[in-house]
């Protein structure tokens, strides 16, 4: 298959299928209905289950139970939408079972709006679901990058048997762009699922048993450092981002992810005819964070500048990964306001007004 | 020397797990009667049990075939997600009425009004039992329990709701039967109920659900016997035993 022209939200779908999906359970929500929409139409021709559930709590109950049956499956939503779902996605990272949670941010809080918006970084990287677990969270800028990431996804998730969310804003899900979606992904050793609740007559001799209760408290904090153990694992072999513009030493340093990093390209652009040099780390996996990036930035840059579609969430990872060792400012813009290349190269151009106290 | 004869035996439908019910409860007797069923249809091997949130959590532990733990509700959803991958497996959820009439109502109707092709047991016994006796959406008008110190107020909280009743009315269902384990009787109804209920998933005729009217003596603050009489006199009246739909009477196949 040649590269194609497709808009972002159907690019999710096709590339789901592409990577295998055997299930999809899903409530409709702005800006994602072209997911469900191009997955209900193809997934069914092709004897594949689509379903519509009742609501966004029930959609991620059933892919716990499809996803402890052994199915490939996935979700995808809208950031109020998401934060109904984040109960199931607890339990299904402490029954450790494989799934994937597409999720296509807006603008919040509450019910908030319909544009482009990064306001769920603390959504899917702290979760809002109960207890010591993690995803593991990518956050792609563009089409070509979402649709390999979603492809790779069902092989990670089946891997590590974690949930593994693709987050993206409306605006990557709403636009269209060329993409090839026949590029290989890694091949990875995938164990048969001989824990899948498939019935005992495909496992004579053992029960198998999707669960999450732990009543001893001593068997629960032994679960608790081993998926720890698991998630340091996930950290040292997952964890993807992009080095912008580092071949000379940047004066300053930005760090922004998704639609934000590609805005924050035309703005290094800019900034270099200017004479400024800027460079740019843009986390992939947003979790696990690319804290080691930051060893990359020079010792005598001036100032790290976090960029979001947000009032600054991800700012707490940078601040974090740069452990006190540069200026960190901010600039963010919300509500579905996305801003013109021209106003980080003045956030950059009058750094000291953006710094963090 | 006297031959020995065995004359009754624990069905193989249970584990070995000694149950974690309160002396006098009848989950018990209901595991019992899933846990034969499961195996007089010969399915136990093809059988995914959904345990819910409450009593019953345990319930995975107790039914010797494979099992998922739902969260709070969930269960019919759970359940749901599991069958439609593989609709060739026998998937059954087991649910109290906190669970199933209160906090997962909306689980429950859906997965009822979609017909799928599974089978709920649903143990109605008027009380949150785990969490310590506060009133269920099941709760009888003037029933005390820990959230209705003075007796449930049908004017403030609305009157004991009829799930049986209320699913019979939506088209995917197949078969609804309200029953109770409280005598020998009632018992082998219960035990006939619940095959029929599995007989029907394995011939796929669509949503089936049973309700078994129980005690809580422990919560009700009664002796089992009692408990039993007043299930008897006090619940049954406002949950009449019967079949509420068959499907199968009309539609043989």
């Amino acid at each position: 298959m040649a590269k194609v022209l497709m808009k972002g939200n159907e690019a999710i779908a096709l590339a789901a299928i592409k990577g295998g999906v055997d299930a999809f359970y899903g409530y409709p929500i702005t800006p994602q209905n072209e997911v469900p929409e191009y997955l209900s139409k193809h997934l069914l021709a092709n004897g594949k289950v689509f379903l519509q559930s009742e609501s966004e709590v029930s959609a991620i109950n059933m892919v716990y139970g499809a996803a402890g049956a052994g199915a490939r499956v996935m979700t995808s939503s809208s950031s109020p939408g998401i934060a109904l779902k984040q109960e199931g996605i607890s339990y299904i990272a402490a029954a450790e079972l494989p799934c994937l949670i597409v999720s296509v941010m807006r603008g919040g809080p509450g019910l908030g709006g319909i544009q482009p918006s990064q306001a769920d970084y603390y959504q899917a990287t702290r979760g809002g679901g109960n207890g010591d677990y993690s995803l593991i969270v990518y956050a792609p800028e563009t089409i070509q990058e979402m649709v390999d990431t979603i492809k790779e996804s069902f092989d990670i998730a089946d891997y590590y048997r974690n949930p593994v969310m693709v987050l993206v804003d409306g605006l990557i899900g709403q636009m269209m762009e060329s993409v090839d979606f026949d590029k290989p992904v890694k091949e990875r050793f995938l164990p048969e699922k001989d824990w899948a609740t498939t019935g005992t007559a495909n496992h004579p001799g053992r029960r198998n048993v999707a669960n999450s209760l732990e009543i001893d408290p001593v068997a629960l904090e032994q679960k608790n450092i081993r998926l720890q153990e698991k998630y340091k694992l996930i950290k040292k072999n997952e964890t993807r981002y992009e080095m912008v513009n580092f071949e000379e030493e940047p004066e300053y340093v930005i760090v922004a992810y998704g639609t934000m990093a590609r805005i924050c390209r035309s703005a290094i652009e800019m900034l270099a005819k200017d004479g400024i040099n800027v460079g740019m780390i843009r986390p992939i996996s947003i979790l696990p964070f690319p804290d080691e990036a930051f060893d990359e930035i020079p010792k005598k840059a001036k100032g790290i500048l976090c960029a979001e579609l947000s009032m600054g969430q991800m700012l707490d990872d940078v601040l974090i990964s740069n452990n006190g060792r540069h200026k960190v400012g901010f600039f963010g813009r919300s509500g579905g306001m996305v801003p013109d290349p021209e106003e980080i190269v003045d956030a950059i151009k009058n750094f000291s007004e953006r710094v963090v106290k | 020397m006297a031959e020995t004869t065995v004359k009754y035996e624990k069905t193989k439908g249970l584990t070995d797990k000694p149950l974690s019910y309160c002396p006098g409860c009848t989950h018990g007797i209901v595991h019992k009667l899933v846990g034969e069923a499961l195996v007089d249809l010969d399915i136990l091997d093809k059988a995914i049990g959904v345990a819910s949130v409450g009593c019953s959590v345990f319930s995975y532990e107790f039914f010797n075939c494979d099992a998922q733990q739902a969260p709070h509700g969930r269960a019919c959803a759970e359940a749901t997600g599991i069958k439609r991958v593989l609709p060739d497996n026998i998937v059954f959820t087991y649910q109290g009425d906190g669970d199933l009439a209160s906090i997962g109502i909306a689980e429950t109707i859906h997965a009822a009004n979609r017909g799928e092709n599974i089978t709920v047991i649903f143990v109605n016994n008027a009380i949150y039992g785990m969490t310590g006796g506060q009133m269920a959406p099941t709760s009888l008008k003037g029933q005390k329990t820990t959230t209705s110190q003075d007796g449930r107020d049908t004017d403030w909280t609305g009157n004991p709701i009829k799930i049986s009743e209320m699913l019979a009315t939506i088209e995917g269902v197949a078969y609804i039967e309200r029953v109770s384990v409280h005598d020998p009787k009632h018992y082998l109804k219960a035990k006939k109920a619940i095959k029929k209920a599995f007989q029907y998933q394995k011939e796929k005729k669509g949503f089936t659900l049973i309700e078994v009217v129980s005690t809580c003596p422990v919560n009700w603050g009664m002796k089992p016997v009692d408990a039993m009489k007043w299930l008897s006199k006090e619940m049954i009246p406002v949950f009449p035993l019967g079949v509420y739909k068959d499907k199968g009477d009309n539609h043989e196949s």
